[in-house]
């Protein structure tokens, strides 16, 4: 039984004359330790089926279910804890908090979900290391280059130990070595760890390492190659 | 708690030039409040102080009805027993018995109507510091001859040291109080109706003159704790209920007081429209604040952040910037506030004369008094919290995707 289960998902937006349906009937099932690529033309409703799996935005109709637990039905609160403890993030801008270190940032998540203080440091310089950031600890963001920063924010991600990963176009603003060194750290996680990564990407260099490609094309699955 | 507290001490320094202009806005708001709240409270103070000084004490014993109809007929018989009795209840500090009525004063052509007091030279001095205001002559004495007069008096008069006036009254039931009296000593007041209308006299004197021996007009009363007004009242309501009435300034100076109650309302009311400037100024800066960070919050609450935590950051930012606005504000007034206690601004030109013809001295005395200092500050506080509700109302209404889109 796979980690993530979509169900008919569909999201329609009526702000405008005629309805927008930026996913009519998606089904996907992702199974534990897969590394997958979410793709398709901008518009196509890749980040947004993205966004239904992470739990940030409601589907119009169709459920999304995670380790068995249908997100959809759950409330705010319940909401944003069961993000915390099951899925991490990698957003397109990296999105670190500006006035923490690199460290901090990485230790953040781990303070939220309450662990012990000298453990989350250990476990928060650990996962730098294991992103090749040993000498940039004590940095903040805005000291950092953008590859840097998307690293703190995979090892942001990993802090929690999510069941998944979910990243936003992590490479849309990175240059092609930052983008090689961000896929082997991940697939690297990926092995290791059996983490599993979903990405959005329309980036040729993350396709062709993904070893399972979902293309959506005006809200459909289109294609789901492995 | 010690993380959100980092986060938020860190989220102020961010944009210091902004924090900074918050922080001075609520400085120069708590500035502003203090310096003004101290000069108009140290005026009412100092406006019932010498009014209680001058006439009345903070509390007056008087015999039965003698507030309603001034008369020497009203006037309390003021014994040993009596006297002992109003020193020995608590908090009460000193006393001065006075004999007042009416009198014509009379020199050469010159002829005026006037206020007779009758007093204890040394009791007097010590409550109201007459001897002070002496320019000319000798201060009172006990059981000497001899009258002390303001100075606008005399300059009506055309009196001087040693010019005998002549007096000319009515006594204790009805008899006629006529007397001739030494001019020794000229004091000055400020107040006109103080320097042109008064006499003073030593009370033996006053008591032989209207046939009064051992009657008072009044025991004024003064206070080691001018807070514990109305228990010493009571306390001295209960000597001789049946032939002595009680008064606290309060029910005396009614005018007074409804003047301060006037003053006070248009005050707070000016201070009411201050708190709305800074109330905005401080409410500019966190809408500022909370728009520059919706794509932070929503990333924040995205990665797992209950909402209310977030929330406590923003309301530590906005206390912590309201804390140090208020505590320099605090510092900046204070050499003002402490100068201004111990030398109060003069006034001078037309807007002292203003003043004087209130029958008060030209001087703008600032009060320091812990309490108003704190409720400012408390005020500016909660102004800040109010203003805090804003970032709350977006946190919590905050929709994840659109403000990580930057929506």
């Amino acid at each position: 039984m796979g980690i993530i289960i979509t169900k008919d998902l569909r999201k329609i937006y009526s702000e405008t004359k005629v309805p927008v349906y930026a996913l009519n009937g998606v089904s996907v099932t992702i199974e534990e330790g897969e590394f997958t690529s979410i793709v398709g033309p901008s518009g196509s409703g890749k980040t947004t089926l993205l966004n239904m799996i992470g739990g940030l935005d409601n589907p119009t109709e169709g459920e999304v279910h995670i380790n068995g637990v249908n997100v959809t039905t759950l409330p705010s609160g319940k909401l944003i804890d069961f993000r915390l403890h099951h899925i991490g993030f990698v957003f397109q801008s990296y999105n670190l908090i500006p006035v923490l270190t690199a460290r901090e940032n990485v230790e953040f998540i781990m303070q939220l979900q309450g662990v012990p203080k000298k453990e989350r440091a250990a476990r928060a310089i650990e996962l730098l290391e294991s992103v090749g950031l040993s000498d940039k600890i004590d940095n903040r963001p805005g000291d950092m280059s953008g590859g840097q920063q998307q690293r703190v924010s995979v090892a942001r991600a990993l802090a929690s130990k999510p069941r998944f990963i979910l990243a936003d176009e992590p490479t849309a603003n990175l240059d092609s070595k930052s983008t090689a060194e961000l896929l082997d750290i991940m697939l690297k996680m990926n092995e290791k760890h059996k983490t599993t990564f979903i990405f959005s990407t329309h980036d040729q260099r993350v396709m062709e390492r993904a070893r399972r490609i979902i293309t959506i094309e005006d809200g459909v699955v289109a294609k789901d190659e492995f | 708690m010690k993380e959100y507290f980092k986060i938020a001490w860190r989220n102020l320094w961010r944009n210091r030039r902004r924090t900074f202009i918050t922080i001075a806005s609520v400085l120069f708001a708590i500035f502003l409040v203090l310096i003004m709240r101290s000069m108009q409270i140290g005026t009412y103070d100092y406006m019932v102080e010498s009014a209680v000084r001058n006439s009345t004490g903070y509390i007056q014993v008087h015999g039965k009805g003698y507030w309603e109809d001034k008369s020497l007929d009203n006037s309390l018989i003021y014994n040993e027993e009596l006297e002992e009795k109003i020193r020995n209840t608590p908090n009460v500090s000193s006393i001065v018995p006075r004999l007042e009525s009416f009198a014509l004063v009379s020199y050469g052509v010159q002829t005026k109507g006037i206020a007779v007091i009758g007093t204890v030279a040394d009791l007097e001095d010590k409550a109201s510091g007459l001897q002070n205001r002496l320019v000319k002559g000798n201060y009172l004495s006990e059981n000497q001859k001899g009258v002390l007069i303001p100075e606008g008096l005399a300059d009506y008069l055309k009196v001087d040291i040693g010019d005998s006036i002549v007096l000319l009254g009515q006594g204790y039931h009805g008899v006629t109080a006529a007397s001739l009296s030494e001019v020794t000593g000229i004091v000055r007041f400020l107040q006109p109706d103080m320097n042109n209308q008064l006499l003073y006299m030593d009370l033996q004197q006053a008591q032989e003159f209207y046939a009064a021996p051992g009657h008072l007009t009044s025991v004024s009363i003064m206070l080691e704790n001018p807070g514990r007004l109305y228990q010493t009242t009571k306390s001295l309501s209960d000597i001789d209920p049946d032939n002595l009435e009680v008064m606290t300034w309060k029910e005396m100076l009614v005018e007074l007081l409804q003047y301060i109650e006037g003053d006070n309302i248009s005050g707070l009311f000016m201070l009411g429209i201050l708190y709305v400037v800074v109330g905005f100024g401080i409410l500019g800066t966190i809408l500022m604040m909370t728009m520059e960070r919706r794509k932070e919050f929503g990333i924040m609450v995205a990665v797992g952040m209950k909402r209310y935590k977030l929330s406590l950051i923003i309301l530590i930012e906005s206390v912590v910037i309201g804390i140090l606005g208020v505590l320099a504000g605090i510092l900046l007034s204070m050499p003002f506030i402490v100068y201004f206690y111990h030398h109060p601004i003069q006034l001078t030109g037309e807007w002292a004369e203003a003043v004087m013809e209130y029958n008060m001295e030209p001087i703008l005395p600032f009060a320091m008094e812990p309490g108003f200092i704190l409720n400012q500050g408390i005020v500016v506080l909660i102004i800040t919290l109010l203003a805090s509700i804003y970032p709350f109302l977006v946190i919590s209404r905050l929709k994840v995707v659109n403000a990580i889109k930057g929506k």
